[in-house]
């Protein structure tokens, strides 16, 4: 029997200011214990809780892929009381990580499809689990044609950009990354990201959308998705809401009889359309 | 297995046996009110009472429960690494629970048990370790619609035994191995006693006349109930003191937060209330339960419409009435689930 409230010890091995107005850093955590890197078997979507004994923990999407060894890597906004606290932390320093939690993206239901990918802001962590899981050569034939469409206000503010070159010079990914504002040698897309996607037109016919980012962003990407005939249930996000227990007992997270924590973080657009926005 | 019959003065050694590996509690009467104490004799038993006034929700999920400790040192080896709390090491008997304080530990069974290989250890080990021996309500409050929502005054559900007060003796009806176990030395009951706890039962039922009708919540698709235009009147006299989900038996959102002394440390959880508008705020500001109006809704909803959904039909209140009878501005659930299915 497993205490789901038990957090598996962890210990920082990397720390990286991701941003360039520090907001955001990304943390690589290596298991204490070998036979808990194997318990946490997990896919893109899902999200742990972030535990820092004394402080708390915080509900994070989980920003790595399986396929890329069992280290698990997060990109944490500093935002209240947890994720400041996880900002002072260095490496070496030993904490605790609860998870996997929530349903990861449907790959099994998207093989075979066209994929399209609209980001916005640091919500892009899972997709960028998405990303490097799908472009896995081990996965990469099982899906048709890969757009991947991310933004952020500044270059500076783009994540993970390492990655970005090697997806940009890959031939079978689509990659558009954006910025808001036209900067001097700037070399890629200016617009918003549904500007952009608006551009790109990615059609709907055997394919899959996951959207990720602000509301603002989602708020005005969805009339340009309903205008090429994209349907929702072909439209995946993911939600957030506050959390504590993230295993679908303490009563915070639902969006009507659903946990966002236990039943999402992943739902489908028809699916939201049925329920009350309380997200 | 049979019924059996125990006389009230034999009670005080039934009592005693049951104390000597056990820790025993009851509904016991201090001043106006009654309350649950640990017993050691049949000294203070009370047959006479409505119900108590907290619910005994407690002794699976208290207020205020530690789950796990570390030693707060980054310099220890061992340090802030969070270690289990230990689990119980005796077990317990609650004596003449209410048939619906009882049903709500089964329906908080299917949340708190929902993932078999993942339960929640702290609750499951302490119902593991418990026995529930119910005393039937032989003239229910009138604030009770146990009737209505899946139980009754004498509800046998989640009861390892049912007492029936039969004045001078009480039937005791044997309903799991562990009852049969504590029933093993009591005598069979006489067919006339056995009648007489049928009568008083339907004569219970019977006197249970406040009900509510879901029948329409059930039918309608959750957005049409949520967007029901009388929850635009019934928050306004609200003031979301949190009292009526303190006091149900059914109500269990909790809060976690970490607490530190010096080099000792612990993470605790305690009961949280849906109608604080801390409990969904999001750290950028915004909150999706933002109005008054947001957080009254969601606790009917949560009751009568989300939980049947997830739980196959449970309902979220067994009609024990306590919200009703404790809310300051008199709001009665009662009105609150007709009106919603009007
Ligand atoms: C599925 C999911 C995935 C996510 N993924 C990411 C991600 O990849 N990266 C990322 O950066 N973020 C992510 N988030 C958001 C992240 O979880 C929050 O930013 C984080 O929980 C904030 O935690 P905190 O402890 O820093 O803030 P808190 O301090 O908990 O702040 C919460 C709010 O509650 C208030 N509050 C807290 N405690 C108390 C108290 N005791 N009394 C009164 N008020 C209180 C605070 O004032 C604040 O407004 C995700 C969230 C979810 C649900
Ligand atoms: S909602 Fe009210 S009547 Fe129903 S179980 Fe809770 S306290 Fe009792
Ligand atoms: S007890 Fe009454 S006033 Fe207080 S939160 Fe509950 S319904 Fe509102
Ligand atoms: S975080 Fe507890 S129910 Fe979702």
């Amino acid at each position: 029997m497993n205490n789901p409230y038990l957090p598996y010890p962890v210990r920082i091995q990397r720390v990286e200011i991701a941003t360039e107005d520090k907001s955001l850093r990304t943390f690589d955590f290596e298991f204490i214990h070998p036979e808990h890197a194997e318990a946490f078997t997990y896919l893109p979507g899902q999200f742990a809780e972030l535990s820092v004994p004394g402080y708390g923990e915080a509900p994070i999407g989980i920003a790595s892929s399986p396929t890329e060894g069992s280290h698990l890597t997060f990109t944490v906004s500093k935002a209240g009381v947890v994720t400041s606290k996880l900002h002072s932390m260095e490496e070496g320093e030993i904490m605790g990580v609860r998870g996997p939690l929530g349903h990861p993206y449907p790959l099994g239901e998207m093989e075979g499809k066209n994929i399209v990918i609209l980001a916005g802001g640091y919500a892009v962590t899972t997709l960028r689990s998405t990303m490097v899981w799908l472009l896995h050569p081990d996965n990469r034939d099982k899906y048709g044609e890969i757009t991947f469409v991310y933004g952020a206000r500044t270059p500076g503010m783009l994540l993970y950009k390492d990655l970005l070159e090697e997806w940009d010079a890959r031939s079978d990914v689509n990659t558009y990354i954006t910025i808001d504002n036209e900067v001097e040698g700037w070399d890629k897309y200016v617009g918003f990201v549904p500007q952009i996607a608006d551009q790109v037109s990615p059609k709907p016919d055997n394919a899959v959308a996951l959207v990720c980012g602000p509301p603002v962003m989602i708020k005005f990407t969805q009339p340009v998705l309903d205008k090429m005939g994209w349907t929702g249930d072909q439209i995946i996000m993911s939600l957030e809401n506050r959390m504590k227990c993230g295993v679908g007992i303490c009563g915070r997270c639902n969006v009507g009889p659903y946990y966002v924590c236990k039943d999402g973080p992943v739902f489908t657009k028809a699916q939201l359309d049925e329920l009350p926005k309380e997200y | 297995m049979h019924d059996k019959i125990i006389a009230k003065k034999d009670l005080d050694s039934f009592v005693r046996s049951l104390a000597q590996s056990r820790d025993v509690f009851a509904p016991v009467r201090d001043k106006a009110s009654m309350g649950w104490a640990q017993i050691d004799s049949a000294d203070n038993l009370e047959f006479d009472f409505l119900n108590t006034d907290f619910s005994p929700k407690a002794f699976f999920f208290p207020q205020n429960e530690r789950l796990m400790h570390f030693t707060n040192s980054s310099r220890d080896e061992d340090g802030m690494i969070m270690e289990e709390e230990p689990p119980r090491d005796r077990e317990q008997v609650l004596l003449n629970i209410r048939p619906c304080d009882a049903k709500a530990f089964c329906v908080l069974d299917l949340v708190f048990c929902q993932d078999e290989n993942a339960p929640d250890v702290y609750w499951k080990d302490k119902r593991d370790k418990t026995v529930l021996i119910g005393l039937a309500c032989k003239a229910p409050c009138p604030t009770c619609f146990c009737t209505s929502v899946n139980c009754g005054p004498h509800h046998e559900e989640g009861l390892d035994m049912l007492l029936v007060d039969l004045g001078e003796d009480l039937l005791a009806r044997p309903l799991t191995d562990k009852g049969q176990e504590l029933a093993a030395d009591l005598q069979d009951a006489p067919q006339e006693a056995v009648d007489q706890a049928a009568g008083q039962k339907k004569a219970s039922e019977e006197a249970i006349t406040s009900t509510v009708d879901m029948s329409k919540i059930n039918e309608r698709p959750v957005l049409e109930e949520y967007e029901h235009p009388y929850f635009d009147r019934v928050f306004e006299a609200c003031i979301n003191c949190g009292t009526c989900t303190f006091y149900c038996p059914t109500c269990h959102c909790f809060d976690i937060q970490d607490e530190t002394q010096d080099e000792f440390g612990h993470r605790v959880r305690n009961w949280d209330t849906c109608m604080s508008w801390l409990f969904t705020h999001h750290t950028s500001g915004h909150n999706p339960r933002g109005t008054k109006k947001d957080r009254v809704r969601q606790r009917f909803m949560h009751k009568f419409k989300y939980m049947p959904i997830k739980l196959g039909g449970a309902i979220g209140c067994v009609g024990c009435g306590r919200c009703t009878r404790k809310c300051p501005v008199n709001i009665d659930v009662r009105t609150v689930v007709n009106s919603m299915n009007e």
